[in-house]
């Protein structure tokens, strides 16, 4: 995995709340079985429609989403995320995620960066009005800036430090294999297995 | 976890306890390594999963604990396709052959016991009280009814769980719902949780586990309370649940995975205890008076866009802030609505009951009911898809079918069918469908598909209507 430290590029102002993962990733796409390959998918119903902004040429090449509040609703696909950078996405602003993309996102590099309702607002007008403006989201100082402005964000330290470093986290679990089983040693015997049974 | 300055437990809720038993792991500034009981695997978000554990040379940790079904893309159609039919949908393909590499129970499409993950797991009674349950769907939620803390996860997620058995997570917070009073005749747990998440809204759950409890959910049966489960996401929550009781222990008698003779007293005794401390700390509360409630729809395109039945299409005016009206205008344009449009004179082209939601004994029941006697309207497609091959087979002994077919309707095979419109069962852009799912999103039941979701009893009155309508708006049968 790529690790991310500093990011400094354009953005797209996508002035929508409850993007869920419907929109972002349409389930008529979700029978396909691979990882990769879904860069044309995103957003594929709104794309259809020509004025969308992320049709307009200025916005082109832009890699940081900044969208309205709950983004990411709805079903757990992970194939929103992988839409999402496919197209050339590593960072999402918005001032509140749904829960499963916010954990999803992080697994393999993009990240969800959680901003106040009134930053969103200044970031969309700023990107609105000079399209090129470039915006650093800095993960090592946890902190969005932008030409004439700074704030901080929260992250918590323990994804942030396998971001920074490019790991994932399978690998972080397995070195704590005597914990888990040791946790298998006093699981209640009596617990169900799904083997099946007549 | 909650504890006092001297490092004594404080008073806990049923979830921080259900937490504290699974931790594997615990250090400062780092999620906790939660133990998972149990696995729920599906077609559509696996593939990868496996494909990544192979290349990495990986296995499954613990194939006993993990279950398989394929449920999204699988057809649903009475005049069944061939198996090699069903093998070309490459998902399904892959989802078999994972599953017999890596020795994992699957209940392929015509075995007894398939159906839809979330209906088949506490069919089988393997969702027991004081359990982990993870599945690659947001939906997993509906386990939580037996007092589980159960929650969707990612593909990536999957792959941590086949290897491990375990997820690091950080801490849920936990609200506390209560819905008061009693629930007046035609008032459903469907409407109880349309009109909660109308009250607070998408992100109103963000984060927490909803506890639900009062008097209308400890009155409810368990498909009423995974119908409410099954829906704490559409608010935003991670995980819902209600402490299980004597309806739980009930319905888990004597189902496969259970224990039975000395073994079940056991489990009693131990599943009685699970219950939140008196004087556990929520950090948040809702409260909700049930007696209150009339039959909801939603109008719009997420789940808390809803109103009454009885009420009018609202105008974005209705609306204060920035946010609710610009999607507002959003919705309304996308779901060709007209402010002030009385919400029962809106015509459906489709109706669907079913869905992980709606698609248990009752739900078919309640749709039967509506139906017995009276004949679909000619203009509206009706699907009735069974959660499962096992609520198909009771539907079938108690007569359903015949109720069904005599409307001019027909039972499905089980499936996800026309919830999420992943296998052919989707309607076309523009139609519009009263649906007993979860969710309104646009393009949800297909391209440019319009959605109102509602019961399954709302759901069979609007089929024979032909516009919205609730069982007390028929005439005569």
């Amino acid at each position: 995995m790529e690790a991310f430290t500093v990011h400094t590029d354009k953005a797209v102002p996508l002035r929508r709340s409850d993007v869920d993962t419907d929109q972002i990733f349409p389930g008529r796409f979700g029978t396909r079985t691979s990882r990769t390959g879904y860069a044309d998918v995103l957003f594929a119903n709104w794309r259809a429609e020509p004025d969308f902004v992320m049709n307009k040429p200025e916005h082109q090449g832009a890699s940081i989403l900044i969208a309205g509040a709950d983004f990411g609703t709805g079903s757990s696909r992970e194939f929103a995320v992988w839409a999402l950078q496919d197209y050339g996405f590593r960072v999402v602003i918005s001032p509140r995620f749904g829960d499963i993309f916010q954990g999803n996102a992080p697994k393999r590099g993009l990240l969800p960066v959680t901003l106040d309702e009134e930053i969103v607002e200044r970031l969309w007008a700023l990107v609105e009005a000079a399209p090129d403006t470039r915006i650093t989201v800095d993960l090592v100082r946890r902190r969005v800036s932008a030409p004439g402005f700074a704030v901080p964000f929260e992250f918590d330290d323990h994804t942030r430090g396998r971001l920074l470093a490019g790991l994932d986290d399978i690998s972080a679990t397995e070195r704590y294999l005597s914990d888990i089983e040791a946790y298998e040693s006093r699981r209640r015997p009596s617990l169900p297995t799904t083997v099946r049974h007549g | 976890m909650i504890f006092t300055a001297q490092g004594v437990p404080m008073a806990l809720t049923l979830a921080d306890k259900i937490w504290r038993d699974h931790v594997v792991r615990q250090a400062v500034g780092e999620p906790d390594l939660l133990y998972i009981d149990l696995h729920l695997l599906h077609e559509v978000n696996t593939p990868v999963a496996f494909d990544s554990l192979r290349e990495a040379g990986r296995s499954v940790r613990r194939p006993d604990l993990t279950l398989a079904t394929e449920d999204h893309a699988t057809p649903t159609s009475t005049d069944r396709p061939s198996l090699d039919e069903v093998l070309r949908r490459s998902q399904m393909r892959l989802i078999r052959d994972n599953s017999a590499e890596f020795g994992i129970q699957m209940y392929p499409l015509g075995d007894d016991r398939h159906g839809i993950v979330h209906v088949i797991g506490p069919e089988l009674g393997l969702a027991q009280p004081g359990m982990t349950i993870v599945c690659c769907d947001s939906h997993t939620t509906t386990h939580g009814a037996f007092g589980t803390l159960a929650f969707g996860i990612g593909t990536s997620q999957v792959e941590h769980v086949l290897v491990t058995q375990t997820l690091p997570m950080t801490p849920m917070r936990n609200m506390s719902v209560t819905i008061t009073g009693s629930l007046a005749p035609g008032v459903t747990p469907k409407d109880v949780v349309l009109a909660l998440i109308n009250k607070i809204g998408t992100g109103g759950g963000v984060g927490h586990v909803m506890e639900f409890r009062g008097s209308v959910i400890d009155g409810m049966s368990m498909e009423g309370r995974m119908t409410v489960c099954n829906m704490a996401v559409e608010a935003g929550s991670r995980a819902g649940l209600v402490a299980p009781d004597e309806t739980t222990f009930a319905y888990l008698k004597d189902r496969p995975h259970v224990p039975a003779g000395k073994d079940w007293d056991a489990e009693l005794a131990y599943w009685r205890t699970l219950r939140s401390d008196p004087g556990a700390v929520y950090d948040t509360s809702v409260t909700l008076d049930g007696s209150a409630l009339t039959p909801f729809v939603t109008w719009g395109t997420n789940p808390a866009q809803s109103v009454p039945l009885g009420d009018r299409v609202p105008s974005v005016d209705d609306f204060t802030d920035d946010r609710s009206r610009r999607a507002a205008a959003r919705a309304l344009e996308y779901m060709g609505l007209a402010p002030g449009t009385a919400m029962r004179d809106v015509p459906v082209d489709a109706v669907f009951i079913g869905s992980c939601t709606n698609g248990r004994i009752e739900d078919m029941r309640a749709a039967a009911d509506v139906l017995r006697g009276r004949k679909a309207a000619d203009h509206v497609d009706v699907l009735v898809v069974p959660g499962s091959a096992a609520v198909r087979a009771q539907a079938v002994e108690e007569g359903l079918e015949e109720v069904f077919n005599a409307a001019g309707v027909e039972l499905r095979y089980a499936g996800c069918s026309m919830c999420c419109a992943l296998n052919e069962d989707r309607l076309l852009p523009g139609q519009r469908a009263a649906s007993t799912n979860n969710r309104n999103f646009e393009g949800r039941q297909g391209r440019g598909a319009r959605t109102h979701v509602v019961s399954p009893a709302v759901a069979a009155a609007t089929a024979v209507a032909g516009r919205l309508a609730s069982p007390a708006d028929l005439g005569a049968r």
